[in-house]
C-alpha cells in the first residue's frame, strides 16, 4: 500500500491512470446508460430535465478529461520510457504529482453527485449541468445559482493542473531521454504523437485556465467578463473556450492515431508507410489545431468573412489527416496481416475515423453546419471521432500493451467478441444519430415528442448504446478471466518491432538491463543495413541504482482540492490552509534527498 | 541536487521543462492580455484608464524591475564564477526590487481603490485587476524563490554547483519581467 | 435535382410507424435559404460518398488481399513512396477546392441581408420562449411565428437572458440569439405551411421544450391574421364566465407578468393579448385546449421544468373562468 502512494516509478503510475481512467470511463457509459435509457421513448422515461442535464454534462466532461486523455497518459506513462529505451520519466516525482492531482480532481468532481445537502439543495445531487462546453451566460451566478458549475470549474482547474505537469514532463522525457542513436527520425511513431499532444496540452490548457478563471471571478467576485449588462460579452467565452476546445480534439485524437501506426506495421510485418510523411502531419495537424477554432461557433454569426477563413483552415485540417489514411492503408497493402484482436480494432479505428472524417467535412461547409449543429447529426460526429476513433485505438492499446504491463495475454477469443460487439454497437448507435439529426433532433434535450418522427431511430441507437455496454461487460470479464489464467506473455508475444519488446513483460523496475543502442526505426526487427539489436542481458551487469518513493508529490496534490472546497464553501481560511499544504509540499519535495 | 545525466538535446531536463513552462506561460499571459484588449473601451462607468493611471509613477516600478533583472544577471555570473559573496549580495538585491515593485502594486491597488476603480466596478477594473495581479502573484513567487535561494546561499547550500538553479531562478525572473514590459505598454503607454 | 432522394425512401420506411411526417426536417427545404443549404449539402454529401467508398474499398481490399497465409513469402519491409505521397496529399486537396468553392458562394448568399422591403421581424429569446415584434406591423407574437409567403423575411435576433438559437430546418439553418449583440438571418419562405422549430443552443433547465412554430400563409391570409392581431380583443360579455374569468386574472398575480391589452402591462411573461388565437401554449409544447391550459395555469413547473410562473393556488371556480377568459382573447 505505501510502495503504492510514493511510488515514482512509472510503470506503477501507469497501472494507477490506466485504472483509474477505467474505472471514470465505465462510470460515463453508465451516464451515457441513462441518457440512452430516456431518450428511447417519445417524453422519455422519467429521467427529469435536471438530472439529464447532469448526466449529459458529466457524460461529456468524464469522457474527455476523466477517461480518454488518461487512459492515453496511462499509455504514455507505461510505454514511452520502455519505446524510447530509458529508465523512467524525466521527473518521476512530478509524474507521481500529475496522477494524484488528476484522481483527486476526478474524485472531487464527481462528489457533486453526493453534496447535495450539504448545500442545502433538495436534492442529493449538485453535479455540473451547464455542458462539458459551459456557456456563458448560462454559467453565470445568475442562471446557475446552486454549486454545480462551481464543482466543475474548480475540478477542471485541478485537472488542468495534473495534464500540464504531466505535458512538461513528457516533453522533457520525449526530447531528453532517448536511448543513444534514437534520433528525434527514429523515435516510434506513439512516442511522436504523444510529444505533439503534450505541446498542444502545455499551449491549450493555459487558455482553458484563463477562461475558468475569469468565469470564477464572475460567480465568485461579481465581475462581469460574459455578463452584457456590466459591459462583458459572453461570446468571449466561447472564443476562449474552442481556442483550448479545439486543440483538445486533437489532444484525445493524436495519441490513438499514435497507437494505430505502432500496431499496423506490427501485425502487417512492415514497418510503418511513409513514417517521415506520417510524423510530420501529426505535427502539421498540431499546428493547424490552432487555426480552426471558430467552426464550433458557425451559429453565433460572426459574419460571413470569419466564416469563410475559419471553413477553409478546417477543410485544409482534412489534408494531412487523408495522408495518414493513406499511409496506414499502404501500410497494410503488401503485408502479412494476423488478425489479433489489437489489429480488428486499429483496422475498425481506420474504418470508423474515415465515416468521422468525412461527416466532419460537412460540417466544415458554414451554411450546412447551420443546419447540422447542435443536433443529434454532429453527436454523431464526435462519437464516430472519439468513440470510433480515440476509444477504438486506445482499446487496440490495451490488447497490444496489456501482456507488457501485465505480463499475461488477454484472451483472444473473448478479445473478438469485445471487438465485434463494440463495432456493432458503436454503429447501430452512432449512425442512426446522423439520420435523427438531419430530421431535426436538436442535441442535450431531455424530451422530444412522437411527432418528430425520429422515435424508431432513437430506440435502434439506445440498442447500440447497450450493446457497447455488453461489449465492456465481455472486455471486464476478460480482465478478470486474463489475471487467473491468461497466457504468460514473454517478451515479445506480438513480433515487436520496437525496443519496449525487448525486455521481459512486466518490466523490471529498472527497465533496462543495458541501454540498448538504437540504429533504426524498427530496433527489434533487421533491415537492409542492420540486423535486429542483439538481446540484452537478463540481468544487470553493475546494480542499477532506482529511486525510492516520496510522499511528498501525494501531499502536494492534496493541498489542491482542499482550496477548492474552500472556495466552494466560501471558507477562506480552509482556501489557505490549501495553499500551505501545497507550499510545504513543494519546500519538502524540492529538499528531499531523491537521486534519478 | 542531482548530477547530471547524459541528455539527448545536451540540455540539462531541468532547463528544458521550465522553457516548455515558460512557452505555456506565454499562453496564460496572452490570454489575459487578450482579454484586456478586448474589453478596452467597454467600461459603462468610470473611472476609465486615462483618468487614473499614473505613468511617471508606473514607470519608476518598471525601471525597478528592470533593475532587479540586471542585479540577476550579476548574481547569476557572480555564483557561476564561484564568487558566493557577491552571489548572495546581488541575489537579496534582485528579490528587494521585487519586493519594492510588489510594494508600488500595492500602492497603486489602494490608490486605485481610493479613487472608486474596484474589481467589479467596470470593465477596465475588472481586466486591470486580473492581468496585473496574475503578474503580480508570479512576482510573488519569484520573489520567495530568490529569498529561499538567498537563505540557502546564507546557510553555505549554495554554490557554484548549484549555479543550473540559480540560472532557472534566473530564467522565470526574466520572463515575469519580459511580461511585465508587455503589460506596461499595453496598459499604460497605448492608452 | 439530386436530392437525397433515397435517403427519404429509407426514413420513411423506417418511420411508417410514426405515420411518416417530419415537421422538423432538414431534408425539405421550403425557402431560399433552406434550398441552398440543401444544394451545398447534397454536393457534399456525394462527395464524401464517393470518398468513402474508394477509401473503405481500398481499407477493405488490403485487408482481405493480403491476410496473413502460410507459406507466403515474408513481406517486403516497404518505406514509403514519394510519388504516392504527393497524390495522395493533392487529391483530397483537390476534392476540398470542389467542395470549398460552392460553400464560399453560399456563406455569402445566406449571410443574413434580406433585399429592401423586407419584412422585419425582432426575435427575442426567453428562457424558455420567443417573443416576435413586428415593428412595421406594430404587432407581438409569441411563440408561434406567421410569415407571408414568398416575401423576403428578414429577422433581427437577440435574446433577454442566456443564449438561444432559433432554428427551424425547413426554413433556413440556426442563428444564435445573444443578450448584448443582435445577429440576423433572411429567408423567403416558398410554400405556405406549418413548420416546426425549436431552440437549438442549451439554454437551461427547459432547453428541450424550448419549441417554436412557424405558419407561412398566402399573403391575404397572413394580412387578415395581422388585422386580428393588431385589434383589441372584444370585452367577453357581461355576466359570462369569461367575464368573471378576467374579473379573477386582474386580481390575481397574473398581471404582474403579463400583457393584456387593456387590461394589465407586465412584461416578464409573454404577452397574452390574443392567446385564444394560438395553436399551442407553454412555449409551443401543448395544444391550446382548455384542459392544457387549466393544467399549466395550475402548475406550469410540473409540466416545463424551471418555468418561471409559479404553481397559482386557485379555486376550481376560478380557474374554469380564468380558462374561459384566456381562450376568448381571439
Amino acid at each position: 500500500m505505501k510502495s503504492w502512494l510514493t511510488t515514482t516509478d512509472h510503470k506503477r503510475i501507469g497501472l494507477l491512470y490506466f485504472w483509474t481512467a477505467f474505472g471514470f470511463f465505465l462510470v460515463g457509459g453508465l451516464e451515457a446508460l441513462v441518457i440512452r435509457a430516456q431518450l428511447a421513448k417519445p417524453d422519455g422515461i422519467g429521467v427529469s430535465a435536471e438530472l439529464y442535464n447532469q448526466m449529459f454534462t458529466m457524460h461529456g466532461t468524464t469522457m474527455v478529461f476523466l477517461a480518454l486523455m488518461p487512459l492515453s497518459a496511462a499509455f504514455f506513462n507505461y510505454i514511452i520510457p520502455l519505446q524510447i529505451g530509458a529508465r523512467d520519466v524525466a521527473f518521476p516525482r512530478l509524474n507521481a504529482f500529475s496522477y494524484w492531482v488528476f484522481l483527486l480532481g476526478g474524485l472531487f468532481m464527481n462528489a457533486s453527485f453526493l453534496a447535495g445537502p450539504l448545500f442545502g439543495a433538495d436534492r442529493l445531487s449538485v453535479a455540473p449541468d451547464g455542458g462539458w462546453f459551459g456557456y456563458a451566460n448560462l454559467t453565470e451566478r445568475q442562471f446557475s445559482p446552486g454549486p454545480n458549475i462551481d464543482f466543475w470549474l474548480l475540478s477542471l482547474q485541478i485537472l488542468g493542473i495534473a495534464s500540464l505537469a504531466a505535458g512538461f514532463n513528457f516533453i522533457v522525457t520525449i526530447l531528453n531521454m532517448r536511448a543513444p542513436g534514437m534520433k528525434m527520425l527514429r523515435l516510434p511513431p506513439f512516442s511522436w504523437m504523444t510529444l505533439v499532444t503534450q505541446f498542444l496540452v502545455i499551449t491549450a490548457f493555459p487558455v482553458i485556465t484563463v477562461a475558468l478563471v475569469l468565469l470564477m471571478f464572475d460567480r465568485f467576485f461579481g465581475t462581469h467578463f460574459f455578463i452584457p449588462a456590466g459591459g462583458g460579452d459572453p461570446i468571449l467565452w466561447q472564443h476562449l473556450f474552442w481556442l483550448f476546445g479545439h486543440p483538445e480534439v486533437y489532444i484525445l485524437i493524436l495519441p490513438a492515431m499514435g497507437i494505430v501506426s505502432e500496431v499496423l506495421p506490427t501485425f502487417s510485418r512492415k514497418p510503418l508507410f511513409g513514417y517521415t510523411v506520417v510524423v510530420y502531419s501529426g505535427v502539421l495537424i498540431g499546428f493547424m489545431g490552432w487555426g480552426v477554432w471558430s467552426h464550433h461557433m458557425f451559429s453565433v454569426g460572426l459574419g460571413p468573412i470569419a466564416d469563410s477563413v475559419f471553413s477553409a483552415t478546417t477543410m485544409l485540417i482534412a489534408v494531412p489527416t487523408g495522408v495518414k489514411i493513406f499511409n496506414w492503408i499502404a501500410t497494410l497493402w503488401g503485408g502479412q496481416i494476423r488478425f489479433t484482436t489489437a489489429m480488428l480494432f486499429a483496422v475498425g479505428f481506420i474504418a470508423m475515423f474515415i465515416i468521422g472524417g468525412l461527416s466532419g467535412v460537412s460540417h466544415a461547409a458554414p451554411p450546412a453546419d447551420l443546419q447540422q449543429t447542435d443536433t443529434y447529426y454532429v453527436v454523431a460526429h464526435i462519437h464516430y471521432v472519439l468513440f470510433g476513433g480515440t476509444m477504438l485505438g486506445l482499446f487496440a492499446g490495451m490488447y497490444y500493451w496489456w501482456p507488457k504491463m501485465t505480463g499475461r495475454q488477454l484472451s483472444e477469443t473473448l478479445g473478438k467478441w469485445h471487438f465485434w460487439l463494440t463495432l456493432i454497437g458503436m454503429n447501430l448507435a452512432f449512425f442512426p444519430m446522423h439520420l435523427s439529426g438531419l430530421l431535426g433532433m436538436p442535441r442535450r434535450i431531455y424530451t422530444y415528442g412522437a411527432e418528430l418522427g425520429v422515435t424508431q431511430l432513437n430506440v435502434i441507437s439506445t440498442a447500440g448504446a447497450f450493446l457497447i455496454g455488453l461489449a465492456m461487460l465481455v472486455f471486464l470479464w476478460n480482465i478478470v478471466r486474463t489475471r487467473r489464467v491468461g497466457t504468460p506473455a514473454g517478451n515479445d508475444p506480438w513480433g515487436g518491432a520496437t525496443l519496449e519488446w525487448a525486455i521481459p513483460s512486466p518490466p523490471p523496475v529498472y527497465n533496462f538491463t543495458v541501454i540498448p543502442h538504437v540504429e533504426s526505426r524498427v530496433p527489434l526487427w533487421p533491415t537492409e543495413r542492420h540486423g535486429p539489436t542483439a538481446p540484452l542481458p537478463p540481468t544487470p551487469p553493475a546494480p542499477i541504482h532506482v529511486p525510492g518513493g516520496s510522499w511528498w508529490p501525494l501531499f502536494t496534490a492534496f493541498g489542491l482540492p482542499l482550496m477548492a472546497i474552500g472556495a466552494l464553501s466560501h471558507q477562506v481560511w480552509l482556501v489557505l490552509v490549501g495553499v500551505a499544504v501545497v507550499i510545504v509540499g513543494i519546500y519538502r519535495w524540492a529538499y528531499e534527498p531523491f537521486e534519478v | 541536487m542531482s548530477h547530471a545525466h547524459p541528455t539527448s538535446m545536451g540540455v540539462d531536463s531541468r532547463k528544458m521543462a521550465f522553457w516548455a513552462f515558460i512557452g505555456s506561460e506565454c499562453l496564460l499571459f496572452g490570454s489575459l492580455i487578450s482579454t484586456y484588449l478586448i474589453y478596452k473601451g467597454k467600461s459603462l462607468v468610470g473611472p476609465y484608464p486615462h483618468e487614473i493611471l499614473n505613468i511617471p509613477f508606473t514607470s519608476f516600478s518598471t525601471f525597478d524591475l528592470l533593475m532587479s533583472s540586471l542585479a540577476m544577471v550579476l548574481a547569476l555570473a557572480a555564483i557561476q564564477r564561484g564568487d558566493m559573496k557577491q552571489g548572495k549580495i546581488w541575489l537579496f538585491v534582485t528579490a528587494f526590487l521585487g519586493l519594492v515593485f510588489l510594494g508600488g502594486q500595492v500602492w497603486e491597488f489602494s490608490h486605485f481603490a481610493h479613487q472608486g476603480l474596484g474589481l467589479t466596478t467596470n470593465m477596465f477594473g475588472s481586466t486591470f485587476y486580473v492581468l496585473t495581479g496574475t503578474h503580480g502573484a508570479h512576482v510573488t513567487v519569484g520573489v520567495i524563490w530568490l529569498l529561499t535561494l538567498w537563505v540557502q546561499a546564507l546557510r553555505g547550500k549554495l554554490g557554484p554547483g548549484q549555479a543550473l538553479t540559480v540560472e532557472i531562478a534566473g530564467l522565470y525572473w526574466h520572463f515575469v519581467d519580459v511580461v511585465w514590459i508587455v503589460i506596461f505598454t499595453v496598459v499604460y503607454l497605448i492608452q | 435535382m439530386p436530392r437525397l432522394k433515397w435517403l427519404w425512401l429509407l426514413l420513411t420506411a423506417l418511420s411508417l410507424g410514426c405515420g411518416g411526417f417530419f415537421p422538423q426536417s432538414t431534408l425539405a427545404p421550403k425557402s431560399d435559404f433552406s434550398a441552398a443549404i440543401d444544394a451545398l449539402f447534397t454536393d457534399i454529401f456525394w462527395w464524401a460518398v464517393v470518398v468513402f467508398v474508394i477509401v473503405e474499398g481500398l481499407l477493405l481490399f488490403a485487408i482481405v488481399r493480403y491476410r496473413a497465409r502460410p507459406g507466403r513469402p515474408a513481406p517486403k519491409p516497404v518505406h514509403g513512396h514519394t510519388a504516392l505521397e504527393i497524390g495522395w496529399t493533392l487529391a483530397p486537396a483537390l476534392i476540398l477546392v470542389f467542395i470549398a468553392v460552392p460553400t464560399m458562394r453560399t456563406i455569402f448568399a445566406t449571410a443574413g441581408h434580406a433585399p429592401e422591403g423586407a419584412l422585419r421581424v425582432e426575435v427575442i429569446g426567453h428562457q424558455w420562449w420567443w417573443e416576435y415584434r413586428y415593428p412595421a406591423l406594430g404587432i407581438t407574437a409569441v411563440n408561434e411565428l406567421h410569415l407571408p409567403v414568398g416575401i423576403p423575411v428578414q429577422l433581427v435576433m437577440t435574446s433577454a437572458d442566456v443564449i438561444h438559437s432559433f432554428w427551424v430546418p425547413a426554413l433556413g439553418g440556426k442563428r444564435d440569439l445573444t443578450q448584448g449583440r443582435t445577429t440576423r438571418i433572411a429567408f423567403r419562405a416558398d410554400s405556405a405551411g406549418e413548420y416546426w422549430g425549436q431552440c437549438a443552443e442549451f439554454c437551461g433547465a427547459s432547453h428541450a421544450n424550448m419549441r417554436l412554430r412557424v405558419f407561412v400563409e398566402p399573403v391575404t391570409a397572413f394580412d387578415a391574421w395581422v388585422a386580428r392581431q393588431r385589434a383589441v380583443p372584444a370585452a367577453p360579455a357581461r355576466g359570462s364566465l369569461a367575464e368573471r374569468g378576467r374579473q379573477v386574472y386582474a386580481r390575481s398575480a397574473c398581471i404582474g407578468c403579463h400583457t393584456i391589452a387593456g387590461v394589465s402591462r407586465g412584461t416578464i411573461g409573454p404577452d397574452l393579448t390574443h392567446l385564444g388565437s394560438r395553436a399551442t401554449i407553454a412555449g409551443a409544447l401543448f395544444p391550446n385546449t382548455a384542459e392544457y391550459l387549466r393544467r399549466w395555469i395550475a402548475d406550469a413547473p410540473s409540466l416545463k421544468p424551471g418555468a418561471l410562473m409559479p404553481p397559482q393556488g386557485m379555486s376550481d371556480d376560478d380557474l374554469t373562468a380564468l380558462v374561459a377568459y384566456l381562450q376568448s382573447l381571439r
